[in-house]
């Protein structure tokens, strides 16, 4: 670890922090329908939106209405990408003539956009025709984003109100989530991203002369490359903010015109987390004790923190089977020391480490190394932020309903710690509500964990591992934690793009999207129903230092408690073997 | 009053020989798949027991996965867990048995005298205690044992009621007024009496108290049942980690190439280590536990929900005379009118009132004597004609004729309105300092009782409601634990200003009658806030229903013990904030015990993961930071240590957390650290030590 690399991790977090007051207090206007001073652009883009498609803004719905909403768009959505990948070849916009998508990675990959992972089983340039990417890709980066954020809201306002059944408008507050929060974060991110060097044209692949001539595999010489184009920019901004992930080139953040500078990259990163966190402040606000955001801003940020410098620890760290090799691992002035294997040098360890551990903490999954490459304990930091439930900061509003669910958990037996039935912003928590956080917590572990034990011992799983080891456990691990998180990263060494793989994580991630969403949805309807229970001395306060620790102390004993066994066959016996 | 009352009720809660001896017994009975199946963690541990039994006889036949002894051992342990949790169920079941054992006793099936006529007491049928129905008219006798609950039509008797309440004088029950209910099962010493019954049979009073306390009718509580989910969750989780291990512990191997998978008993016994055993095991004991702890303070509630709110109660209404004054006001100063001496006025005072036989006349004697040295003089000893205090007049006192004087001397005491128009009628003035007197003590909140002799006023005795010792700090921790104390009184918003702020109450109702009660209660209520209050009158009934937790004094009325959902048999109205802190110990010992089994887990991995492993992944060793001796010795200890550590918390789990009256955040950040850290740190101390001793007697 390096001076200038702490400052570099210290700067970021100090940037996210900043900005997450001014954007979540208007965040807050937004869904309070206050005045903003985006009404003039997009209000009457706002209301014609409402009068073609019939809604009227001010009829509330209960939970069960808005659930059937949120499902319903969805489908819709994934209908219609998975009906463009397969119809690709007979649309416009297709300059490399690119053919339909097999029927099971267009599955997988309509599942994957319309649920906010953005897995990604295939390389997007030799793919996806560019219509493909813009109307269907970057049109879901949008809305499964603007989604969440819209369960997430009606889910705060369960908690703002008393004695209540109506949560709110799904298609109010995910009109006004697109239109207001994502579309202009989005063209000012794209526009600074253009200003860097990041591609964004129709053009066809622009083909260049090789300096140095080389050979493939098959001895053919090679003297020339063909350089991938397209409406890159506009869909890299989105896939940053809407924590999506899902990259216009197959490498991700990792390539030249999708990351092009150590400014583009920072400005990246920011937006991964920038949504996410901000709505914590939006919580606080649109509950009327802003402490309680800055809590769960501050849990978030503390168990962050930890993964951070443990993945620049263990990435500066190297690998000690590199010594015999004769790599030299130590820092000097000219030399990155520690572990660069596939890591790109112009972005270095710290910033490497810092976006592996920033976008698995964030549901987003896009990458600017590979973490299959990490050592295994650098590998581990963004396999267990994932396992934790994507709720340190998570995907835009499924991150903090989900953690919301775990605080649940926390004041439940917090409360029985004190002697007191418990209660959240007013709101006893009863049995029925602990039921529906029981489900949520248990599901995802299910999922991961039953998958992966699938994959283990069918040879339609086993036949992909290409490292048969423990490393190949922890790549099996990475794939179905990853994808029933809704986070979308990859260990590479898999070969993911497999009937297998694709149906089982296409189940993974609905089951982890919708399976927690629509019993989050039921929460709120019956949190909403509550009585207000006036907070007096007896009370648990949940915004002190206390509570905050505790909360952190049950995300990770949730967390670290199921997928200890399983990190131990995988990251930890391989880390224990490479320091042998 | 409690030393009698523990003669029936108090008796049976030390544990016996016999009690232990019981709760082996039906903690094997308990074993029955059908009752364990109510505890999803017990029932799944119960699984795991029956599986490697069956494994451990497939290793005796010389097939087996891994030494007999060793399955054997483990498989015996895992019995034992369930045992130990049995265990603690029937020991606290077993106090409340035998309680029901000594009620049962009373209730036994008597011989009614049913009536026809209740006029004609003369002509009745003998009938069996159990045919009688609801509305049936019953005679009885003296020696007679009362057959049912009901009320008292006609008839004035003494009943002795120590069946129930383990008070031994005998209580007055008469037709009309608040003394009219009866139970079933008492016994008439003296005169007669003509009752309605009141209850179905089997439905009444003392059968409602033996099922509770036989846990017959136990429902879970609602908090019981969240935290039951809780606790189920956590159960399909572990029991997902444990199965799923073995599809990764078989690629493991291949991908190694060395080693064997993890045999099938030490995933139970990893399963069984996880799963939240010991807050399992103990949930119930707990919730017993609790009930008997409320019946130890000789309250008996109707369900354990009452008890549970209790915990959660914000608001206490309590009646101002007896639970925060004494029972009756006293006297505590003279102040004499101007040209009175303070002994002329005590004089006077002492004359007054040496007939008057009420706690206040009492006091008055007292205060003289003490204060003044009058010794209290015999009324025989001076003539004197004593005036009792009557209603029209309001004064009480005493016309005495001096031996060898032809005048007497009319002494009067008396609210300061009658003394002022006495004296007027005799051509006498009200001095306008004694006016201020009078209006400077009831400004404190005392009762001004003025004194007068002939046409003179004396001056005026303080009547001041004494405050019980301690009882403003008992608020002070009350209100630390977030309740606020309101206090109920008939006395005018003078008086109970000044009491109230006295005691340290929160607030006050004065002048209330009954029906502000009710609105005082739902007005809280609308605004979120759970209401306990005491009460034994009828008009206090509707309140008592309305309120959370409603505890009735077992001398109160039969309609105001039906709408309360708790009865206080020593009829003492403080028992109510004793009720809250029973009801907030319940829920503490369920939470630190659900944290302490959870944090339990971390050391339970570091034992058995890398033991499990062993043979396929010999570098996961580093993991065994207890250097236990054998991956064999390390999940026996592990498993032993967590069939122990119920063995350790049973009087935990039935005496409870213990009770303080601090904040919301002291009490967590202290539950934290004892029992957060406490239960990380403990299983590694007792894992290692099990260890240690298992290669003491070398089984490893």
């Amino acid at each position: 670890m390096t001076t200038n690399g702490i400052f570099q991790l210290l700067f970021y977090l100090a940037a996210l922090i900043l900005l997450a007051k001014p954007l979540g207090a208007f965040m807050s206007r937004v869904y309070q329908r206050q005045k903003t001073f985006l009404d003039p652009v997009f209000g009457p883009v706002e209301r014609l939106i409402y009068r073609l498609s019939r809604i009227n803004p001010d009829e509330e719905m209960d939970w069960k209405e808005n659930a059937v909403a949120f499902l319903m768009f969805n489908f819709v959505g994934l209908i219609i990408v998975y009906g463009l990948q397969r119809l690709q070849q007979l649309l416009p916009l297709n300059p490399q003539g690119l053919g339909a998508v097999s029927p099971d990675s267009s599955f997988n990959t309509a599942i994957s956009f319309a649920t906010n992972t953005n897995w990604q089983g295939y390389g997007g340039e030799t793919t996806m025709s560019y219509l493909t990417q813009m109307l269907g890709l970057t049109v879901q980066n949008f809305v499964s984003a603007a989604s969440g954020m819209a369960v997430l809201v009606l889910f705060i306002r369960a908690l703002a109100r008393h004695s209540a059944t109506t949560l709110g408008n799904f298609w109010v507050d995910l009109t006004r989530s697109t239109l207001y929060i994502l579309m202009p974060l989005a063209v000012i991110v794209a526009l600074v991203l253009i200003s860097q060097g990041s591609v964004q044209n129709f053009s066809a692949y622009a083909s260049a002369s090789l300096l140095q001539p080389t050979t493939d595999t098959s001895g053919a010489k090679v003297t020339e490359q063909l350089i991938a184009m397209g409406p890159a920019a506009s869909q890299i901004a989105i896939k940053q903010l809407g924590t999506n992930g899902g990259g216009f080139f197959n490498v991700n953040s990792s390539h030249p015109y999708e990351n092009p500078t150590p400014f583009s990259n920072f400005l990246e990163m920011l937006s991964i987390l920038l949504i996410a966190g901000a709505l914590c402040y939006t919580l606080g606000a649109m509950v009327g004790d802003t402490r309680q955001g800055w809590a769960l801003l501050a849990a978030m940020t503390i168990i962050l923190v930890v993964g951070i410098f443990a993945a620049y620890h263990y990435e500066s760290a190297g690998n000690p089977k590199f010594d015999s090799l004769g790599v030299d691992q130590h820092t000097t002035a000219i030399n990155p020391g520690g572990n660069m294997e596939g890591k790109e040098v112009r972005l270095g360890i710290a910033n490497s480490a810092l976006w592996a551990t920033v976008t698995t903490a964030a549901s987003n999954g896009s990458v600017n190394a590979m973490h299959d490459s990490f050592t295994p304990m650098g590998g581990l930091v963004p396999l267990v932020m994932m396992q934790l439930g994507e709720v340190v900061f998570g995907g835009v509003g499924s991150g903090l309903y989900g953690m919301l669910v775990f605080v649940i958990v926390a004041v439940f037996v917090a409360g029985l710690l004190v002697g007191r039935t418990p209660e959240y912003l007013g709101h006893k928590i009863e049995a029925y509500e602990m039921k529906m956080a029981s489900l949520l917590i248990l599901i995802m572990p299910l999922t991961v964990l039953g998958l992966t034990a699938l994959a283990v011992i069918t040879s339609a799983g086993t036949s992909s591992i290409l490292n048969p080891s423990a490393h190949g456990f922890s790549e099996v691990l990475y794939t179905f934690t990853s994808q029933g998180n809704n986070n979308g990263s990859a260990f590479a060494g898999l070969n993911a793009n497999t009937p297998f793989y694709n149906i089982t994580g296409g189940l993974a991630m609905l089951i982890s999207r919708y399976w927690l969403a629509v019993p989050t949805l039921a929460l709120g309807g019956s949190l909403v129903r509550k009585k207000l229970i006036p907070a007096g001395e007896g009370t648990l306060p949940t915004h002190t230092p206390l509570f905050i620790f505790w909360l952190i102390a049950v995300v990770l004993i949730v967390g670290a408690l199921n997928f200890f066994p399983a990190l131990a066959l995988g990251p930890i016996v391989e880390h224990f073997m490479m320091i042998q | 009053m409690t030393t009698q009352a523990s003669q029936t009720l108090k008796k049976p809660l030390g544990l016996t020989g016999e009690m232990y001896r019981r709760a082996l017994v039906d903690s094997v009975l308990k074993l029955n798949p059908r009752w364990m199946v109510r505890n999803p963690v017990m029932f799944v541990v119960e699984v795991g027991s029956v599986l490697t039994t069956a494994l451990w006889i497939q290793a005796l036949s010389g097939a087996g996965e891994a030494a007999a002894w060793y399955i054997g051992s483990v498989s015996l342990w895992l019995w034992f867990t369930v045992l130990f949790a049995n265990f603690s169920e029937a020991l606290a079941e077993g106090r409340g048995k035998a309680q029901a054992e000594a009620l049962r006793r009373s209730r036994r099936e008597t011989k009614a005298k049913l009536l026809h006529d209740p006029r004609d007491r003369s002509k009745f049928n003998i009938v069996s205690s159990i045919d009688l129905k609801k509305g049936d008219l019953y005679l009885v006798e003296p020696g007679d044992i009362l057959s049912a609950d009901g009320e008292v039509v006609e008839g004035v008797a003494s009943v002795d009621e120590s069946a129930i309440t383990g008070e031994s004088a005998p209580v007055i029950r008469e037709s009309g007024g608040d003394r009219s209910a009866v139970t079933g099962g008492t016994r008439a010493l003296s005169d007669w009496l003509v009752i309605r019954v009141m209850a179905e049979p089997g439905g009444g009073f003392l059968d409602r108290m033996i099922k509770l306390i036989e846990g017959a009718k136990r429902q879970k509580t609602p908090n019981e049942i969240a935290l039951n989910i809780l606790l189920a969750a956590f159960t399909i989780i572990f029991l997902v980690v444990c199965v799923t291990l073995l599809p990764y512990s078989l690629f493991s191997v291949s991908a190694a190439g060395q080693g064997t998978p993890v045999t099938i008993t030490v995933l139970v016994a990893l399963l069984v280590c996880l799963i939240p055993t010991t807050i399992g095991g103990l949930l119930s004991a707990i919730g017993i536990a609790g009930m008997d702890r409320m019946i130890r303070h000789n309250v008996i509630a109707t369900s354990g929900r009452a008890i549970e709110a209790a915990g959660d109660v914000d608001v206490l209404l309590l009646d101002k005379t007896g639970t925060i004054t004494l029972g009756n006001r006293m006297a505590t100063d003279f102040s004499p009118a101007p040209g009175i001496s303070k002994e002329q006025l005590a004089d006077a005072a002492q004359l007054a009132s040496l007939a008057d036989e009420t706690p206040e006349g009492r006091s008055i004697v007292i205060l003289a004597k003490e204060k003044y040295g009058l010794r209290g003089r015999e009324i025989h000893q001076i003539s004197a004609q004593f005036i009792p205090f009557s209603a029209q007049t309001r004064m009480s006192g005493a016309d005495i004729q001096p031996a060898g004087k032809s005048s007497r001397r009319i002494i009067r005491k008396g609210a300061t309105d009658a003394i002022k128009a006495f004296i007027e009628q005799q051509g006498g003035v009200f001095p306008a300092e004694v006016q201020a007197t009078v209006q400077e003590i009831s400004k404190i909140g005392a009762t001004p009782l003025v004194v007068s002799e002939n046409k003179e006023v004396l001056g005026v005795i303080h009547l001041k409601d004494i405050v019980k010792g301690g009882i403003k700090e008992r608020f002070a921790h009350l209100r630390k634990m977030g309740i606020r104390t309101v206090m109920i009184t008939g006395d005018n918003q003078l008086t109970a200003t000044a009491i109230a702020a006295e005691a340290g109450v929160d607030d006050f109702l004065a002048e209330a009658k009954p029906e502000d009660k009710l609105k005082l209660i739902r007005d809280y209520q609308k605004g979120g806030r759970l209401v306990a209050m005491t009460g034994d009158g009828t008009n206090d009934a509707p309140a008592l229903a309305q309120a959370d937790v409603a505890v009735a004094m077992n001398t109160g009325t039969q309609s105001a013990r039906e709408a309360a959902n708790m009865i206080d048999l020593d009829s003492n109205p403080t028992k109510l904030m004793e009720i809250v802190e029973i009801g907030k110990q319940l829920l503490m010992t369920r939470g630190t015990l659900t944290t302490f089994s959870i944090a339990n887990d971390v050391a339970k991995y570091f034992a058995i993961i890398p033991a499990a492993f062993a043979t396929t992944y010999p570098v996961l060793n580093a993991l065994n930071i207890m250097k236990l001796a054998t991956p064999e010795s390390a999940i026996l200890s592990a498993v032993i240590f967590n069939a122990l550590i119920i063995v350790v918390l049973i009087p935990l789990a039935l005496k409870g957390v213990k009770y303080r009256a601090v904040s919301a955040v002291q009490l967590l950040r202290r539950h934290l650290f004892v029992y957060g850290l406490g239960g990380i740190v403990a299983p590694f101390v007792g894992i290692k030590l099990v260890d240690m001793f298992l290669q003491v007697i070398g089984m490893t």
